[in-house]
């Protein structure tokens, strides 16, 4: 059976476990007068029913397919003569890879061996023998919960409490799942980051001033690899969100100002939602604007003043997220400055300052806490954007703070060592990991700091 | 002691003193109050100043996509007299549809072009000239005579779909002052589609083709229904998982988390990861979901669960407040007769607070709509001429479509590229309408 089809069977069989305890309520109750002696509603019995029959099996079901590639992994490999086993890693997945393209039928047997095609049959029939016994198990754990469920309906059963205390488990496991993915995401780059160390020490990896992963295409090559040093890297993305932040600060921080201060409330609420349409636009479209219309126009102005720009200038980049990120310095400044009391206005101009002279010498450094921690916001979304520095900035690290010149970036890399066909494990694919490692950290610690700064500014006026 | 005397003696002291810094004061006020409203005027400027940067980006970010990308909407076609001689076709009227399929259309195409130009002399000139006619109409042709076999053998008149440089060239694109070496259209090719233009054989006609086909090697053939499925699909598997449990997770961290370490905990997670860039997301696709679990590279089954993961802050977060603000009044008249916690949710909070929810979702489901980072981690990079049928099927989305067309440099794919981004904002536009205009209602209860 097919894994939509044992889903579909285990709704319809969920459905009817439910119709099933919904009567035997009924039946229940008739023997005891009538169904005001149930203590719930005989629909609740029902939920009840179907709640015990179809959880479990949902649960099982998707272990199941979550480690089903991995057991017949295991199992195939296990089967395979010594002489395979002892294979590199990665030469054994492109040989795994073959046996199960034969097996699912996507190449011909040309291109495998005897053993190969023996592994293929294997696994086809460990994959047949796996649907018949997920399926049977499915079947009998639904049988089961609904028939343990059916025996306990009686009219003292608290069913509708019964059926909120596993609602509320539920509700607290959806909730749990943002944990989960934390933990998720620092133990899969930490996993592979650790491996990447193994073979490149964390000090050349910190420390290193030259960045050229290409040379490390073959495991074998390790010894006379190319370096992975990631300042160039660093500096690279530092210079980019610098160039992004002297767009994005003053331009979002005026406008946040003259939006909260000055403008009528008209104004406010028709250009605030246009701005924010800038929020909105995908990044590849930014991507895209950057390269072939900001790069372009940037070089030409270049060449017009003798001056020799790259045709992936930090500048382009940097200009064009500047752009993407003013709407998120703006509505962040404007939500802080808005925070401000009133009271301090009114004092400071009670006392004849003028309105600038309030905004400067009282607003301001009042919000200066909450504007910081909103920057900080935005640096962390710079250093993590992806697709504007794919698209427009460059593939080579140069460790230079010439914004004109080309500028690699961590986020450029991480996507150059990973898109393509990659072997898993070689140190080029885990220096990937790596720095994706040090940019959540980077970013983690940024939005720490800024969440914290501006909470704390948040109470002072509570 | 003090006598009356002294009070106001020191009192009329205190006035001239002050009356005399007064007068003072008054003075470097009176000077200094022009500059300061002058400066007050100035900080008035740089507001406006600022807020019509934002809108002069804005401006040149629409007006850069749309003028580039409209003229992908249309397509010129040149018309052709086309013998469908049996002996270069290489098929008759009662050949197979096989033999129909693999006839050699190019020669037939090819043929009329030459009696159209008979000076056209020189292997580098013919290929000039086969060049105004894109690959797309051998395949129309096939089609055709698939369709009419009996048709072998006549002259037939067609609508041939012009090459995307011959195409650009139609549309008025092409600059002519421009040394020929630096353009695509040569010179020749110039008077011919001239020619064409003058007797009336050349039409520019809607792409329908943009919209129904996937991705090509050729501009004039490409489209964006694959990715369009692509992302159809990959939204759905992201809907079906974060919106439940999106509204699952506000419903429990809103009315049932007690205060302790452990809803703290949840709750600095979901805040994190509402920061966390996204292409981190897609690192722990590629490591947990495709190395681990061993699911499909490329299928947007795994696209979803990645975006799902990275939407699932901004619906919760939202659902949070949506629910938060449903009055306590109606929790406690459910409460009061007789309701459980849960039915008084589900029951009476839930559809209230449905509008803010609704609003989160689509919000949500904008951003992953637009999201390509975490994507490329997971193969959702890929060539895919074929629309994809299921959630399991390689595939790939719009914004990635996106960034595979701009990476080519011919002219052709750069207005597909730009017209696919006019689709995108489209789609986004109406999301965010549609969630504005909830988010009204909302506020009108």
């Amino acid at each position: 059976m097919q894994t939509s089809t044992i889903f579909l069977a285990l709704i319809i069989l969920t459905v009817i476990s439910f119709a099933l305890g919904y009567k035997r309520s009924h039946a229940v109750a008739a023997g005891h007068g009538g169904i005001k002696s149930l203590h719930s509603l005989p629909r609740h019995y029902g939920y009840m029913t179907a709640l015990w029959a179809g959880l479990p099996a949902l649960l099982i079901l998707l272990l199941w397919m979550g480690f089903e590639q991995r057991v017949l992994h295991s199992l195939v490999l296990a089967s395979l003569p010594e002489s395979v086993q002892s294979m590199q890693e990665s030469q054994l997945g492109l040989y795994y890879n073959q046996i199960v393209s034969f097996a699912t039928g996507n190449i011909d047997s040309s291109q495998l061996n005897a053993d190969q095609i023996g592994a293929a049959s294997y696994f086809n029939s460990l994959l047949a023998s796996g649907r018949i016994i997920k399926s049977a198990l499915v079947f009998v754990i639904i049988v089961f919960g609904a028939g343990l469920a059916m025996q306990r309906i009686r009219p003292s059963f608290r069913a509708r409490n019964n059926v909120e205390n596993i609602f509320k488990w539920v509700l607290f496991a959806c909730s749990f799942i943002a944990v989960l993915t934390t933990a998720g995401i620092v133990l899969s780059v930490l996993f592979e980051a650790v491996r990447f160390f193994q073979v490149i020490p964390l000090t050349d990896f910190l420390f290193g001033l030259e960045w050229s992963p290409q040379m490390a295409i073959r495991a074998d090559q390790v010894a006379a690899s190319g370096s992975f040093g990631f300042v160039p890297l660093f500096v690279g993305t530092m210079l980019i969100t610098l160039v992004a932040m002297l767009i994005a600060v003053p331009v979002g921080l005026m406008s946040a100002i003259y939006m909260s201060e000055y403008a009528t409330k008209r104004f406010r609420t028709i250009s605030k939602p246009m701005l924010e349409i800038l929020a909105g636009v995908p990044t590849v479209v930014y991507g895209f604007f950057a390269a072939l219309t900001v790069a372009p126009f940037i070089r030409n102005l270049g060449e017009s003043f003798g001056l020799n720009v790259s045709s992936e200038s930090a500048l382009a980049a940097g200009l064009v997220m500047g752009i993407m990120i003013i709407p998120f310095v703006m509505s962040l400044s404007d939500d802080i400055i808005t925070a401000v009391p009133d009271a301090m206005r009114e004092a400071s101009l009670g006392l004849g300052a003028t309105m600038n002279e309030t905004i400067r010498k009282v607003v301001l450094p009042a919000a200066l806490p909450g504007i910081i921690g909103g920057i900080l916001l935005a640096v962390s979304r710079a250093i993590g954007e992806t697709m504007i520095v794919v698209m427009a900035a460059g593939l080579s690290a140069k460790l230079t703070i010439n914004p004109l010149e080309a500028v690699t970036t961590v986020t450029v890399q991480i996507v150059t060592l990973l898109v393509g066909d990659q072997e898993f494990d070689s140190p080029k694919t885990l220096a990937a990991f790596a720095l994706g490692l040090s940019l959540f950290f980077v970013t983690l610690l940024l939005n720490v700091i800024a969440l914290y700064v501006v909470r704390k500014y948040r109470e002072q006026y509570e | 002691m003090w006598s009356e005397n002294t009070v106001s003696n020191m009192n009329k002291q205190i006035d001239s003193n002050t009356d005399r810094s007064t007068n003072r004061n008054t003075a470097v006020i009176a000077a200094s109050l022009k500059k300061r409203y002058a400066r007050e005027k100035r900080f008035q400027w740089y507001g406006r100043l600022a807020v019509l940067t934002g809108f002069i980006f804005l401006f040149l970010l629409l007006a850069d996509i749309v003028s580039k990308g409209t003229p992908a909407f249309t397509q010129s076609f040149i018309k052709l007299s086309i013998n469908l001689d049996p002996e270069k076709l290489g098929v008759d009227a009662n050949s197979t549809e096989n033999e129909l399929r693999q006839a050699n259309y190019a020669a037939v195409i090819k043929r009329s072009l030459r009696k159209k130009f008979p000076e056209v002399s020189g292997r580098k000139e013919k290929r000039r000239l086969y060049r105004l006619i894109s690959i797309g109409a051998e395949y129309k042709l096939r089609d055709y005579i698939v369709a009419h076999p009996e048709d072998i053998g006549k002259r037939k008149e067609f609508w041939l779909r012009a090459h995307s440089e011959a195409d650009s060239y139609l549309k008025g694109q092409v600059d002519k002052n421009t040394p020929e070496a630096d353009r695509r259209v040569k010179d020749n090719q110039v008077n011919w589609l001239n020619q064409l233009h003058k007797e009336g054989l050349t039409d520019t006609r809607f792409n329908t083709t943009f919209f129904t086909a996937g991705d090509s090697r050729e501009p004039e053939l490409a489209g964006i229904k694959a990715a369009l499925f692509g992302s159809f699909f990959t939204l759905s598997v992201t809907f079906l998982l974060s919106f439940p449990i999106g509204v699952f997770a506000a419903i429990y961290l809103q009315e049932f988390a007690p205060r302790n370490r452990l809803t703290d905990l949840i709750e600095i997670n979901i805040n994190n990861l509402a920061a966390v860039p996204s292409i981190v997301f897609g690192l722990l696709g590629l490591a947990v979901f495709i190395n681990f679990f061993g699911l499909p590279r490329s299928a947007p089954l795994v696209g979803g669960i990645v975006l799902a993961l990275i939407t699932l802050p901004t619906i919760i977060i939202t659902s949070r407040t949506a629910i938060q603000a449903v009055s306590p009044s109606i929790r406690e008249a459910a409460l009061a007769i007789g309701a459980s916690k849960l039915q008084t949710i589900f029951h009476h909070v839930l559809p209230v607070a449905m509008p803010g929810i609704f609003t989160g979702a689509i919000i949500g489901m904008a951003q992953a709509l637009g999201e390509s980072a975490p994507l490329l981690m997971i193969g959702m990079v890929a060539f895919i001429m074929d629309v994809p049928g299921s959630i399991m099927d390689s595939s790939t989305v719009l914004p990635i479509q996106v960034y595979l067309w701009a990476d080519n440099p011919e002219h052709g794919f750069m207005e597909k590229t730009s017209a696919a981004i006019m689709v995108l904002l489209l789609f986004l536009i109406i999301m965010n309408a549609l969630a504005i205009y909830l988010r009204k209602r909302f506020e009108l209860k």
